[in-house]
């Protein structure tokens, strides 16, 4: 049956978060953007208690009443999960990506990793010390193209041994250096087989040979470290690889669909991020707009509205029907349903959404919008990374014109 | 909770209606839009459905119970077919949902039993005035009290079946607000115009009609003697249109595709180029958001919560995304989408009229 009752528990949720982001989020956003690379362990530190005190680990719950699957109960952990980082975010975005937690390199480890390296991995995200994983898939010269990687594994009776140079690894800082947490490599086991020569590695944090040579200066998000890291014979225990160490070549890029499968998880997960960002430029711009009079109505035609009053219902009426999409592409997963498709299409509309909203919420303020003294242009700064982090919104436009129209990555380049 | 998954029984009547769309309403959309006019045997078919009587409870003759969300996904597999058909199978809830929604209680039980008596009653609302600034809740035809009754003036337009319904339901202001009053087509004061000649739906027969001192008994207000909250039927009429609207993209949309698919050009199908997938893609994309608003405003509704927002932005989006989506297979047609041997055109005008087609759906 067709429902749209937010669940008890998420409510509740959203209203203790809502003072947290407010409380705190709020007024340290203004700090952290202005010292980039400085660690915001205010946060981290409030926010570890609470998943501590959740149960450990993530904001993630598994059922309606607890962390456990219990088959009686609906499974709503990923709704749970979009709601908080929506809500986070609103706070603000920049301090959301310090989550600690297991993010996306624990994501990879949940898609394709064995029970044993669940337990040899995931168990820190328990202890008493803030913890961070993250994930390195991009390289200079290699974004979108990620079958182009050069970061090369070869096998060395016990160990892989890892050459190469990553970009852009979001929480790189936090997971080796802040925390003794680890990242997920991808790294070419077979330069000759393409994708179907990919693999995850995890690296924990202290490997010699792995070393952190540059946190990035970025338009938007610094509370968030971007990190380059640089792999010199960097050996791993030969259980670090996440998958089978066998290459098929025509398997099509059977270790990059674990890949594939983390951004089936993730990518509603940024879009939850963008669309909290948004929610906050719309509520301010009407408040802003409200003070100075200017009611935004609903019901009246719009060819008896203002220009003003056009432009921030449809900015409402954008964020809310990208969220509706994101909603959609979290409760497939809790259904345990393919949502390859939703995923990168609530994205798409997410990345686009928040861009043209805040960039809108700027134009619409005037000079006061402008002003660094309001969190408005840090907030337009912070979106931007939406439309490109996790798939750009044109590699998303293919995953989902590639599906809508059955064709195949040589068929629609 | 939250759940996008319609019942089982939805999901065989959205089959049914899907069936029929495709087979019979999408078959006899474009000798209609020609000729400007339905095959009445297409119209008792689609009747037959049993949309508008399902919503109508036993005690008034119907065998179920009004559910906008039920309601919206028959609504979408209808103008997957075809518009204005679409619009002439449901004109009969114009009359009867409001009736049931905001009826008296004698009113119920002697109008809605008509149309449960098996074949299609012709009935219909005026709520649309030919102004540019129409407001639906700020009209210019006039109700005033006139002692032992009510006195309409006034200009209506897009009456669909003006000429051969057996009663109209025309929204007049009484005192700033809007109200319905039931009327006769033949009462005196009424005056029914030429059939319009419009842009699209043009198989649908609408007409203008003046109301000049039009006299309406005391107990055919709307409600009774106390009137109605005209909110909800507003509300539920923008529901509708947002379900239509996103029928009416999801044909453009599927067309395009399809097309593309099988079009070549350079020595490839046009949809093995970014230019055309992406717009797709977008299409798509749109579409299943702006399908969302309608559930979620639907469901509002038959939660019988305020709905006024969702109701509004669902409306306003779907309208942007059909226009949109419409536009966009006539542009992946090329000149062919121009030409109307391709029903994309055809789309194109039934699209651009969402924003202004107010009253002309109800769920």
């Amino acid at each position: 049956m067709i429902e749209f009752e937010m669940p008890q528990p998420i409510a509740q949720r959203r209203e203790l978060l809502q003072q947290a982001a407010e409380g705190m989020m709020r007024a340290q956003a203004r700090y952290y953007d202005e010292h980039e690379h400085e660690t915001p362990w205010d946060y981290i530190n409030l926010t570890w208690q609470a998943m501590q005190a959740m149960g450990g680990g993530s904001f993630r719950s598994s059922t309606a009443g607890g962390k456990e699957d219990k088959p009686d109960r609906p499974r709503i952990g990923n709704q749970m999960l979009i709601h908080t980082i929506e809500m986070l975010s609103w706070g603000d975005a920049g301090l959301y990506l310090c989550t600690p937690g297991s993010a996306l390199g624990g994501a990879a480890i949940e898609a394709v990793g064995t029970p044993e390296q669940k337990e040899k991995f995931l168990k820190r995200f328990a202890g008493e010390a803030p913890t961070w994983a993250c994930m390195a898939m991009t390289e200079p010269h290699a974004g979108s193209d990620t079958a182009a990687i050069r970061t090369r594994a070869v096998r060395d009776n016990d160990h892989w041994v890892l050459n190469g140079t990553k970009i852009f690894v979001t929480g790189g800082h936090k997971s080796l250096v802040d925390s003794n947490g680890f990242v997920v490599v991808w790294a070419t086991i077979d330069p000759s087989a393409g994708r179907a020569g990919m693999r995850p590695f995890a690296v924990e944090a202290g490997t010699p040979g792995m070393t952190i040579t540059k946190l990035e200066k970025k338009l938007g998000i610094r509370a968030s470290d971007t990190a380059m890291i640089v792999f010199e014979d960097c050996r791993l225990p030969a259980e670090n690889l996440l998958g089978s160490a066998e290459v098929v070549k025509d398997d099509k890029g059977q270790g990059f669909r674990g890949a594939m499968a983390t951004f089936d998880a993730t990518r509603p997960s940024v879009a939850a991020s963008a669309l909290g960002i948004a929610r906050a430029t719309v509520e301010f711009v009407k408040e802003m707009l409200a003070a100075q009079g200017l009611a935004i109505p609903y019901g009246v035609p719009r060819t008896k509205l203002t220009a003003v009053q056009r432009d921030v219902l449809d900015m409402e009426a954008q964020v809310h029907a990208a969220w509706l999409l994101t909603l959609k592409a979290a409760w497939l997963m809790d259904q345990k349903k393919p949502n390859t498709l939703e995923a990168s299409m609530c994205k798409i509309k997410a990345g686009e959404v928040v861009t043209k909203v805040t960039q809108k919420g700027v134009e619409l303020l005037g000079p006061l919008g402008y002003s660094r003294k309001l969190l408005v242009e840090k907030w337009m700064r912070d979106a931007k990374i939406n439309d490109l982090f996790e798939g750009t919104g044109q590699i998303n436009r293919l995953v989902v014109a590639r599906r809508l129209l059955g064709y195949t990555s040589k068929e629609l380049k | 909770m939250y759940s996008f998954e319609p019942t089982e029984e939805q999901q065989m009547l959205v089959e049914a209606v899907r069936k029929f769309a495709v087979k019979d309403l999408r078959e006899a959309a474009r000798e209609a839009d020609e000729f400007g006019e339905l095959p009445k045997p297409l119209i008792d078919k689609g009747w037959e459905l049993g949309i508008v009587q399902s919503s109508i409870p036993e005690p008034y003759g119907g065998f179920g119970s009004r559910s906008a969300v039920t309601n919206v996904l028959a609504a979408e597999e209808l103008a997957y077919g075809d518009l204005s058909a679409t619009m002439a199978i449901l004109a009969p809830g114009l009359f009867a949902l409001p009736i049931l929604i905001a009826g008296s209680e004698p009113q119920k039980q002697t109008l809605l039993p008509r149309f449960c008596a098996g074949g299609y009653v012709s009935a219909t609302a005026a709520l649309i005035e030919p102004r540019i600034d129409f407001d639906p809740n700020a009209l210019t035809v006039k109700a005033r009290d006139d002692g032992d009754g009510w006195v309409l003036d006034g200009e209506k337009c897009y009456v669909p079946f003006a000429a051969e319904a057996e009663h109209v339901l025309v929204y007049a202001a009484l005192d700033g607000k809007t109200q319905g009053f039931v009327v006769n087509p033949g009462a005196p004061g009424l005056t029914i115009g030429e059939r319009e000649k419009n842009m699209g739906l043009r198989a649908l027969p609408t007409r203008e009609i003046t109301l000049s001192n039009c006299k309406v008994a005391c107990a055919d207000r709307l409600g009774g003697e106390g009137g109605h909250d005209f909110t909800p039927l507003l509300n539920a009429s923008r529901v509708a249109l947002g379900a239509l609207a996103v029928g009416v993209s999801r044909a453009a949309y599927e067309y395009a595709l399809t097309y593309a698919k099988e079009r070549t050009a350079f020595g490839e199908a046009i949809a093995q180029r970014q230019s055309i997938a992406f717009m797709l893609a977008e299409m798509a994309t749109e579409i299943e958001a702006a399908r969302l608003m309608v559930w979620e405003a639907a469901w509002l509704l038959d939660q019988g919560r305020d709905a006024t927002r969702e109701a509004y932005l669902a409306h306003t989006t779907t309208s942007d995304v059909a226009l949109m989506c419409a536009d966009r297979a006539v542009q992946i047609l090329g000149g062919h989408g121009y030409i109307r041997d391709h029903p994309v055109e055809m789309w194109l005008r039934n699209a651009r009229g969402f924003p202004m087609f107010e009253g002309l759906a109800i769920v």
